[in-house]
């Protein structure tokens, strides 16, 4: 029988095109995500972070990195755990086990968005030609994390490393495509 | 284009916004209770003044949180911004 069941990332048809701009995009095809609910002050965040081994960021439009999981603050009661492929059900039974009986959720949310890493000194300059958030080192150091508007699509914007450039963008899958579309073509203006 | 400061994000573009209408409409607390006269205008009737008005967003691109705002109708200015359950700020 023939195997039908293949996986697809939503940028794999891009990745040539990607591959030929001025700046670094790559995508990161199938990373774990995790949708996380809690009280920030309640036993279940308490317990979830001592298990990732930290606190999670409670501070807006931020994030945190524990070992190889990043956790985003999406909302004042929720977080977006993000970790290599293929962790899903490991990363989610240890969240699970840290909730035990108090009150929140975790959903497996890994085939909502894809990741983007964008590196190179000029990624400020593209990404300011579709979104209004300040990126300068200044406003947003590493470890800022904003929810907002790229040319219209709703992204999640991760600042890895402020002084390098390195940022990691996550994009619906239904829109990485207009994305990838979006940003070959703000990079043509850039020129060589 | 507004810029509204969200009581969790900070000040972004209105485009990331839901507006929610007039802010504090309680709803009724028997609505079985109600004529059509009161249920209708519970359900359509509004405030429209020149000036102050409490108002509901939704941070939807963002942090997808309700808030409420004060808005000068006037001049679009916003007075104040305030989480959901916390009482109307005094505005000049």
């Amino acid at each position: 029988m023939v195997d039908t069941t293949t996986r697809r990332s939503p940028l794999a048809g891009q990745a040539p095109a990607l591959a030929g701009l001025p700046i670094s995009a790559r995508e990161l095809p199938f990373l774990t995500q995790l949708n996380l609910r809690a009280d920030p002050d309640g036993p279940a965040a308490a317990s979830i972070g001592r298990a990732l081994g930290g606190t999670l960021p409670v501070v807006p439009s931020t994030a945190s990195r524990f070992g190889e999981v990043d956790v985003l603050w999406l909302g004042p009661d929720e977080w977006l755990l993000l970790a290599p492929s293929g962790q899903e059900e490991a990363l989610a039974a240890t969240v699970r086990r840290a909730i035990g009986e108090a009150d929140g959720a975790v959903t497996d949310v890994s085939a909502q968005r894809t990741a983007v890493a964008l590196t190179g000194p000029r990624v400020r300059e593209v990404l300011a030609r579709g979104c209004s958030i300040d990126l300068h080192p200044k406003a947003a150091p590493a470890g800022s994390c904003v929810q907002t508007l790229l040319a219209q699509t709703g992204v999640t914007i991760l600042v890895r490393d402020e002084t390098s450039s390195d940022f990691l963008l996550l994009v619906r899958s239904s829109f990485a495509e207009y994305f990838a579309a979006w940003l070959i073509d703000a990079c043509a203006e850039l020129g060589e | 284009m507004l810029l509204i400061p969200c009581p969790w994000c900070g000040p972004r573009d209105e485009t990331e916004f839901h507006y929610g209408g007039q802010a504090h409409v309680a709803y009724p607390g028997n609505p079985a209770a109600l004529s059509d006269e009161e249920w209708a205008r519970y359900l359509f009737f509004r405030d429209n003044p020149k000036g102050a008005f409490a108002e509901r967003w939704n941070h939807s691109a963002g942090c997808r949180r309700w808030f409420n705002a004060v808005r000068d109708t006037a001049d679009n200015e916003i007075r104040a911004v305030y989480r959901t359950g916390e009482p109307r700020p005094v505005t000049a």
